[in-house]
């Protein structure tokens, strides 16, 4: 373990940071105040804090429809987010993005995806845009295991390989494209499809924050040092469904259940840095306590928030039309 | 000023912009053609050779032959755009959207308004569209009509040399995406042509004939025919204004209506297939608009509900033809 005190603890911040996130949008879409559908990241903490800690603001990522937990990680303001959610003017989209869509382009942030397969191309681009100006940054993708059997997915990494663009494909595996098990629909194996068209491709245990940290690490000199793109299959656990409303029958009790007690990222992080003692559990708890209030805030705040009004409906179209 | 092809003068307005800022780049399948060859590395310049000497003058860096997958050309053009390039994409035949539709119109064209108005994207879609080269229904369509319906993309649609060089520079210019629309039997198009960059902005169609008796609106390579037909009936006292709309998006709605004023009598001719097109929409808009105005019914000319057929006798059939416009005229006259 290579990281100091200071990343420990921005490490345990998103991570919990993201938990609470969800946790409370959970509940709100549950009681009725969420408008839209919305797809939960609990779980998966450790892909986006492991990979996105090895970033600046200056790199990209390309996110999903399971983007919260990427721009929490890539520095997306928490509350500016959840007014998104709720549909408010001051969210961080104007309310016109909605969770799908959320984006900050000044945090290197392109954009959570509707599309399953849609961020693989931009990615890409911006990774060209990098190639192309020599800034020395790169571009992540976040994708799923239903995205990875996309054709975007495969013409990306091939074009990718062939101009050796500074770009790294994460396909975040949680076992299920919407109801439909990996195991079934995924063909061969990730690993295996990206190292067929030339990338460095490894798989990584998505629980555990320092092997999905330190493979980002080593994939992000790959990009700098002009080695070209990689592809980390990081496999992990969704806590919720595929989104809120779903019932999850095509998941037995008892593999959920051994989720949140052996798959949890934040549970295992914990462990580890309590264990060897490089962080105290009491620092841990106000980190907690902190985030906890910061996410509260949030949404009391995004439910007293205005609305857009009539005159915002034809603006941001065009920059001049 | 010097006469040009219309190949030429996108060719010049391509290089001129290149030339100008190093943020321009051009990708597509063989935009240059010949990478990874012993042979010639500008082999094509795109089939049409519209981007030849690009790749000699400016580099492969700058001139990318990517391979045929344009859903990562499109896509990859998208992204590079919204983080600070100015790219210009080839899009070959507008026949192939049908494999990257998605990163054009979900992607590329919802960018601003899904981000609340914080991007730009400075993006160029060159695409070849039409009928007439005996390329059957795969490689012959127009399908401008469903580009214009996406809003946040931009749709262009020059007829003659001179436009196609004003009106691209501002493409290559705009910070929202545009398809630019080239019409592939026109390429050897010859006009007059400044040799320095101008821009001709969107939104500003242009009266290409100007007469009292009928209007006709139209777009693209079809607007030559307009103009053909125009001249020819002036012997037999009719006389006909010709618009030339030059964007479809966006749609100059004045000039459409002075023309319904002026006039009374409109024929519209669109070469794209014939429900929910660029004539049925300015149908649309002169009943809701300018109703009072009409002396007869308003007229479209379009191919049929059919694909594009490839026999040449029978795509002579599905084509607007002068004889068909003069018919009309004739018609709505009496």
């Amino acid at each position: 373990m290579q990281l100091n005190r200071e990343e420990l603890i921005k490490a345990y911040q998103g991570m919990c940071r993201i938990r609470e996130f969800e946790d409370a949008v959970h509940e709100e879409f549950a009681s009725g105040a969420l408008p839209g559908f919305v797809h939960l990241y609990a779980g998966e903490e450790a892909s986006a804090m492991g990979i996105c800690l090895n970033l600046d603001d200056q790199d990209t990522i390309a996110s999903t429809h399971r983007g919260h937990g990427h721009c929490i990680a890539k520095g997306c303001d928490s509350k500016g987010m959840m007014k998104e959610l709720f549909g408010k003017k001051d969210g961080i989209c104007g309310g016109k993005g909605g969770s799908m869509h959320i984006a900050d382009l000044t945090k290197g942030m392109l954009g959570a995806n509707g599309i399953v397969g849609g961020g693989p191309p931009l990615t890409c681009g911006a990774a060209l845009t990098f190639k192309t100006k020599k800034t020395g940054n790169v571009a992540v993708c976040f994708l799923g295991d239903g995205a990875s059997n996309q054709g975007t997915t495969a013409e990306s990494i091939n074009m990718a390989s062939i101009l050796k663009l500074p770009a790294i494909f994460v396909v975040e595996d949680n076992g299920y494209a919407e109801a439909t098990s990996s195991d079934y629909s995924v063909g061969g194996n990730i690993v295996d499809r990206g190292k067929a068209y030339g990338l460095h491709a490894e798989k990584v245990d998505g629980t555990d924050f320092f092997a999905v940290h330190q493979a980002a690490k080593e994939a992000v000199e790959r990009a700098k040092n002009n080695e070209g793109p990689t592809l980390l299959h990081v496999k992990l656990s969704r806590v919720y469904g595929h989104y809120e409303g779903d019932a999850i029958t095509y998941r037995l009790d008892e593999e959920t259940k051994d989720i949140k007690e052996n798959k949890d990222p934040i549970k295992i992080f914990k462990r580890k840095v309590t264990e060897s003692g490089l962080l105290e559990e009491s620092q841990l708890e106000e980190i907690e306590k902190n985030i906890k209030k910061e996410i509260e805030e949030a949404v009391s705040e995004s439910k007293e928030a205005k609305y857009p009004v009539e005159s915002d409906l034809l603006t941001d179209v065009y920059v001049k039309y | 000023m010097s006469k040009k092809t219309f190949r030429e003068s996108i060719n010049e307005a391509i290089k001129q912009e290149m030339r100008r800022d190093e943020n321009v780049i051009v990708l597509g399948e063989d935009v240059a053609g010949g990478a990874g060859t012993k042979g010639d590395q500008d082999a094509w310049g795109g089939p049409m050779a519209v981007t030849k000497g690009l790749a000699p003058e400016f580099g492969r860096e700058r001139v990318i032959d990517t391979p045929i997958t344009e859903s990562a050309i499109i896509g990859t053009a998208a992204g590079a755009a919204l983080t600070g390039l100015r790219p210009i994409a080839d899009l070959m035949f507008v026949d192939f959207m049908g494999v990257c539709f998605d990163q054009i119109f979900n992607q590329a064209g919802k960018f601003r308004y899904m981000f609340g108005g914080k991007a730009v994207t400075p993006l160029t879609i060159r695409t070849m569209y039409g009928g007439g080269l005996r390329a059957a229904s795969q490689h012959s369509q127009c399908l401008y009509p469903i580009f214009t319906h996406i809003p946040g993309l931009k749709v262009v649609i020059p007829s003659n040399p001179y436009d196609a060089k004003g009106l691209f520079v501002q493409a290559v210019r705009d910070d929202d995406p545009v398809v630019f629309f080239e019409h592939k039997m026109m390429y050897d198009d010859e006009g007059e042509v400044p040799d320095e960059l101008y821009t001709i902005p969107f939104g500003e169609a242009n009266f290409t004939r100007e007469g009292k008796d009928v209007a006709l609106i139209s777009m693209g390579r079809t607007v030559n025919l307009c103009n053909q037909v125009a001249d020819e009936i002036k012997k037999d006292n009719i006389s006909c204004s010709v618009l030339d709309l030059r964007t479809l998006s966006p749609l100059d709605e004045d000039s459409i209506l002075e023309a319904v004023e002026e006039t009374g009598r409109v024929v519209i001719v669109d070469e794209s297939s014939p429900r929910c097109n660029v004539a049925t929409d300015i149908s649309a808009l002169i009943s809701d608009k300018a109703f009072s105005s009409l002396k007869a019914p308003v007229k479209m000319i379009t191919p049929p509900h059919t694909p594009v057929p490839f026999s040449p006798a029978l795509e002579d059939l599905y084509l607007p033809s002068a004889d068909n416009i003069k018919k009309t005229i004739s018609n709505i006259l009496n």
